[in-house]
């Protein structure tokens, strides 16, 4: 191998890293304005988004510890893109904090660890990366220096963390135990299905469970939702969800094929209550940040069907809805973020009367919120209604059913949110909020794209063809 | 092949004009955006007549049967290599009619609504979103793919919905439009699953390729769809009784009918579009389309009919006791839609057996103008008078000579007094009835007499009754008056187009005969109804002194009719209303209704129940973690074998 495909292989990587080295300097270096910096780091970011376009190429390295094809470069491009979004958004949070620069190193450290988890070819580094991509997240949680709730979500999530970290390396280690080997391709040969394997495959999945936050491992969901701050609630419930996702779906379509037998009703039940239990909390709650935090729950629910459908219809769904997710909850989080930064109130019910004072943030959040519960012809329609087909494949038609009737209730709260932003009477509604630029830009970014993948075919034929290989 | 592609611009028409309003209606041309959108509307109306006559009477058959056509197909999407959505306009005679239909009453809805609506704040978002109603309408009929079917049947529910809530300042026309999002969301769920269904079994979401699979016996798909089956019944009951329980949604039937009283509470031209003519046929135009699949499975069928005559039935009880207008109105709407469904259901494909699918369709035709003309009246009363209740009203004739005779003549084509256009359409339904199943031709035919008592109820109690209080402000502008004239006009000609040349189940003329010896027990029965609605509701308050005086001279009065009077308000007041009319208006305000908020409640307190499980405390959710690998290691390592 040449030492250019090396570096190509690797580049997104690099890219990242290099981008970590160049903000330690600047940290090192003279003091500059937060604004100044800010335009810095997401031109940076930006050219990082880019750049993950530029000379894709597949293959393997280091003794297969690491690979990559153009699928896994086109998810790791979506979570470029989703980190440069969450980065403008959070502008007004950031132009006045002390630490701005440490808060980027952490998350680009945590994004470096996803993309290596994601290329992963064995089972230490894909632990390795999950590692890299869950400790720095709970420093960024306790970044509101000054709230308790804050320093209790991150204490929350680095607990919560280290106990699912735990019992998964208890997992991967009776695997080996049981096996012989920590190669993905390797270890399909060795699974037969004995108790022992199985225990240690359930240990394996509660580990993905966890960090997706799947109905029972999600309960630390809610707590550092709410408590972080909103950029990191964020950059937990859209960035760090889809890299997991990314490599699961992967992961049980190759390496566990041969235990298909239990994880397709593992997924059934799974994803029915994930659905369930995430929409009945939705229904009650009034913080927004939580309310967003139990229904993107029951969002992965619904991911959680169409991987259930194993089929190259599975894969290209379950990546095209989770594009379409980082739109619309992005949409819906920048709303928030911009809310709670320039107001401090995170209430549904200070929302309401929004539209009277601030008509455009008010249709933003509409459309991400009718994306988020699947209305057409938003893209969250097709997305939802592809996941249905993919999972609808092995005919199980009770879990369909069930998921398709939670679309209705899930319909009713988001509906309420709505109500409240444009019918609602409200003595004080939230003043009038002039949006910063980089903010703005992002807002526009994620609207297009709730609008336009839906609508533009090209996006899913696309990653239908790279979805092969399963 | 005929070149259809101009067709296009029928429904693209309204799409521009709603993104040109939408976007700079309010800020650019505030009063000029009615006219901006009727003038649209009028060039996708004039388009779709050019069309229907170059397909009816042109080119659009070939050896005497008219041909499907997809006159525009583009390859949207391509799911996985069997399934494919596309986006495609079919022409045959059913879409063709329905593009005539539905631009016809929107371009009269948009021309009455420039007087009715003139002032109000939001004028240009009024006209953006009708205009994106109408669009999505259209794309619904013209679809040739059924995920594009689903895609505008969602569009029209969510643009309904905005139209319902317009006045969003009214705490009632909120609820009323939340109500019917969720009822129809509901249903719509059905629909979602038939497809998913129909697709899975069929191989594919194209409608033309699915009717030639699933009503070919011999094929694979059709053998394993009827094979296949789930608590006794087969898949393609299934699949066709979800994607009728979707249509039944969108048509108010029985049980999802709660939201459509409600809905009344948006303005009242919107109820003229979406309550008459347009949405809540959207279901029956479903069935039609599947039809040739339907027909292939005598269960789906019956429950088609049997729903669509009780649902005649039930709501034609409830609108003789109703007294708000409009919800009279609305009402009679659900009779009339139960109507054309049952007609669907006792037909079958093809030959003289169709005539139950022609029949429904022409009702469908001949209804959509003399209720759409009904609503507009009715908007035009309510413009006058400031309410919608029976009681505030009475006398108007005097004060709108226009609307009043416009309203009597919707009202007799309604009740199906011959010459008039409903009168062609009823009589066929019934003898589609008749021949297949009399138990459905007894629940029309009383039906029929009960449509004609209620709606000349509603007719003499606005303009008859009483001597007018109302201060007139004059009867409303030419825009209000002049769709009330032309709708009157079609409410009487429409009836007299040879529909069952143009319009059957195989596209081949169906040869019909008038039965005059056929038509006399309906017809009789309808006059008969219509002179008890004249005799109880012309005069006010007029009975019980009648009554008085007849006591005195009891000889002369009770061979004439005081006996049958009495009899008849027994009957009426003191029988058929309190102890028929309101327990079912009872049952279906408490028990169906209340069904539904219980659902609502029991959500809730499921949701309060597992409160406890989210304690906050960090031990607490590593005991559910562990608990939940246990119980998945126990389930899976001993159990699932």
């Amino acid at each position: 191998m040449m030492l250019v495909d090396f570096f190509i292989l690797l580049k997104q990587e690099l890219v990242i890293t290099v981008i970590l080295f160049l903000l330690l300097f600047i940290k090192l270096g003279k003091d500059r304005t937060n604004e100044s910096l800010l335009i810095i780091i997401n031109v940076l970011l930006f050219l990082n988004f880019v750049a993950g376009f530029c000379c894709c190429q597949e293959g393997m390295l280091f003794n297969e510890m690491f690979r990559t094809t153009n699928l896994i470069v086109l998810e790791k491009n979506i979570l470029n893109l989703a980190i440069w979004l969450i980065s403008l958004q959070s502008y007004a949070w950031l132009k006045t904090h002390k630490h701005l620069i440490e808060f980027y190193i952490l998350l680009l450290t945590t994004l470096l660890g996803m993309f290596f988890m994601i290329s992963s070819g064995n089972l230490l580094m894909f632990y390795l990366g999950l590692e890299m991509s869950t400790i720095p997240l709970a420093a960024a949680a306790n970044f509101d220096l000054f709230k308790r709730q804050s320093s209790e979500a991150a204490m929350k999530l680095i607990i919560s963390s280290a106990f699912s970290s735990a019992l998964l390396l208890f997992g991967i280690s009776l695997l080996y135990g049981t096996s012989g080997t920590l190669t993905f391709s390797e270890l399909t040969i060795h699974l037969n299905g004995a108790p022992l394997q199985i225990f240690s495959f359930i240990l394996l999945l509660s580990g993905f469970f966890f960090k997706i936050s799947a109905v029972p491992f999600h309960l630390w969901t809610a707590d550092v939702y709410e408590g972080a701050p909103v950029a990191v609630t964020a950059y937990l419930s859209v960035v760090s969800k889809a890299a997991v996702l990314f490599v699961f779906v992967s992961v049980l379509y190759t390496t566990f094929k041969p235990l298909a037998n239990i994880w397709y009703p593992v997924l059934c039940i799974l994803s029915l209550l994930t659905i369930i239990v995430g929409n009945l909390f939705a229904l009650r709650q009034n913080n927004f940040k939580r309310f967003l935090a139990f229904s993107s729950i029951a969002q992965v629910g619904f991911i959680l069907i169409g991987i259930s459908g194993s089929s190259q219809e599975g894969t290209a769904s379950v990546i095209y809805f989770i594009l379409i997710y980082v739109f619309s909850n992005l949409a819906a989080f920048g709303v928030v973020s911009l809310v709670s930064a320039l107001t401090g109130k995170e209430n549904i019910s200070d929302f309401k009367a929004f539209y009277t004072t601030n008509p455009l943030l008010s249709w933003i959040l509409t459309i991400a919120l009718f994306s988020l519960a699947g209305v057409p012809p938003t893209a969250g329609f097709f997305g939802k209604f592809f996941l249905l087909i993919a999972g609808a494949a092995k005919g199980n038609y009770i879990l369909i059913g069930v998921a398709a009737l939670n679309m209705v209730i899930s319909f009713y709260y988001y509906l309420r949110v709505v109500k409240a932003i444009f019918m609602d009477d409200n003595a004080e509604p939230i003043a009038k909020i002039k949006i910063p630029a980089m903010p703005k830009l992002a807002l526009y970014i994620c609207v297009a794209g709730i609008v336009l993948t839906g609508l533009v075919s090209y996006v899913y034929d696309y990653i239908y063809s790279l979805s092969t290989g399963f | 092949m005929p070149n259809y592609a101009y067709i296009l611009l029928i429904p693209l028409q309204p799409l521009a004009t709603f993104i040109v309003l939408g976007l700079f209606g309010r800020k650019y041309f505030k009063t000029f955006s009615g006219t901006i959108g009727t003038v649209s509307l009028l060039i996708s109306t004039i388009v779709s007549f050019v069309a229907a006559i170059q397909y009816f009477f042109v080119d659009g058959k070939v050896n005497g049967i008219y041909q499907k056509i997809i006159a525009f197909k583009y390859t949207w999407l391509e799911f996985s290599p069997n399934v494919s959505i596309d986006m495609g306009i079919i022409v045959d005679p059913i879409s063709v009619m329905m593009l005539v239909v539905v631009t016809f009453v929107s371009l009269m809805v948009h021309v009455f609504s420039l007087g009715y609506m003139k002032g109000e704040d939001r004028f240009a978002t009024y006209y953006a979103f009708l205009s994106l109603f109408t669009f999505s309408m259209l794309g619904l009929i013209l679809s040739s793919n059924i995920f594009q079917v689903y895609i505008f049947w969602e569009l029209v529910g969510v643009s309904s919905f905005l139209l319902i809530g317009y006045y969003f300042e009214k705490p009632s026309a909120v609820a009323a439009s939340k109500k019917a999002f969720i009822v129809t969301r509901f249903a719509d769920l059905g629909f979602l699953i038939g497809i998913l269904l129909l697709g899975f079994y069929g191989g594919t979401l194209d409608i033309g390729i699915l009717i030639e699979r699933l009503t070919a016996v011999q094929s694979p798909e059709y053998t394993a769809m009827a094979a296949a089956g789930f608590l006794g019944v087969s898949a393609l009951t299934w699949a066709l009784t979800l994607v009728f329980i979707g249509g039944a949604g969108k048509s108010a039937m029985f049980p999802l009918h709660i939201w459509l009283p409600d809905a009344m509470e948006g303005p009242t031209p919107v109820s003229a579009l979406i309550h008459a003519a347009t949405m809540v046929v959207a279901g029956v135009y479903l069935v039609a389309r599947l039809f040739p699949v339907f027909n292939m499975d005598a269960a789906a069928l019956q429950v088609v009919t049997y729903t669509g005559a009780f649902s005649a039935l039930l709501a034609a009880v409830i609108a003789c006791t109703q007294t708000d207008i409009k919800r009279v109105l609305a009402y009679s709407t659900m009779s009339q839609i139960g109507y054309m469904m049952f007609a669907l259901g006792v037909s079958k494909y093809g030959g003289e057996d169709g005539l139950g699918y022609m029949a429904s369709m022409f009702h469908l035709f001949t209804h959509a103008f003399f209720k759409s003309l009904l609503f507009l009246g009715a908007g035009a009363v309510i413009h006058m008078v400031h309410s919608n209740d029976m009681k505030d009203m009475g006398g108007l004739r005097k004060l709108m000579p226009v609307t009043h005779i416009a309203f009597l003549i919707a009202c007799l084509a309604i009740a199906g007094i011959p010459p008039f256009a409903g009168f062609f359409s009823k009589e066929e339904i019934l003898l589609a009835a008749f021949h297949s199943n009399k138990l459905i031709y007894g629940v029309a035919l009383f039906t029929a007499a009960l449509t004609a008592f209620y709606m000349f109820r509603l007719y003499f109690s606005i303009f008859w009754s009483k001597e007018s209080t109302v201060q007139s402000h004059g009867e409303g502008p030419l825009s209000m008056k002049l769709p009330l004239v032309i709708l009157a006009a079609c409410a009487v000609g429409v009836g007299f187009i040879p529909f069952s040349s143009l319009v059957t189940s195989d596209g081949e003329a169906l040869e019909t005969h008038m039965d005059i010896t056929f038509s006399i027990a309906p017809v009789g029965l309808t006059l008969i109804a219509t002179l008890l609605a004249s005799y109880l509701y012309k005069k006010e308050n007029d009975k019980p002194a009648k009554l008085a005086a007849s006591f005195d001279g009891f000889y002369q009065a009770a061979h004439k009719k005081f006996y049958v009077d009495e009899v008849y308000l027994f009957i009426t007041k003191k029988i058929v209303f309190p102890l028929v009319g309101q327990p079912i208006a009872w049952v279906d305000k408490y028990i169906v209704d209340g069904f539904m908020n219980l659902l609502a409640s029991i959500t809730a307190k499921i949701s309060a129940l597992i409160k406890g499980l989210q304690s906050g405390k960090v031990q607490n959710y590593a005991l559910y973690f562990f608990s939940g690998i246990a119980a998945l290691a126990v389930l899976f390592i001993y159990l699932w074998k």
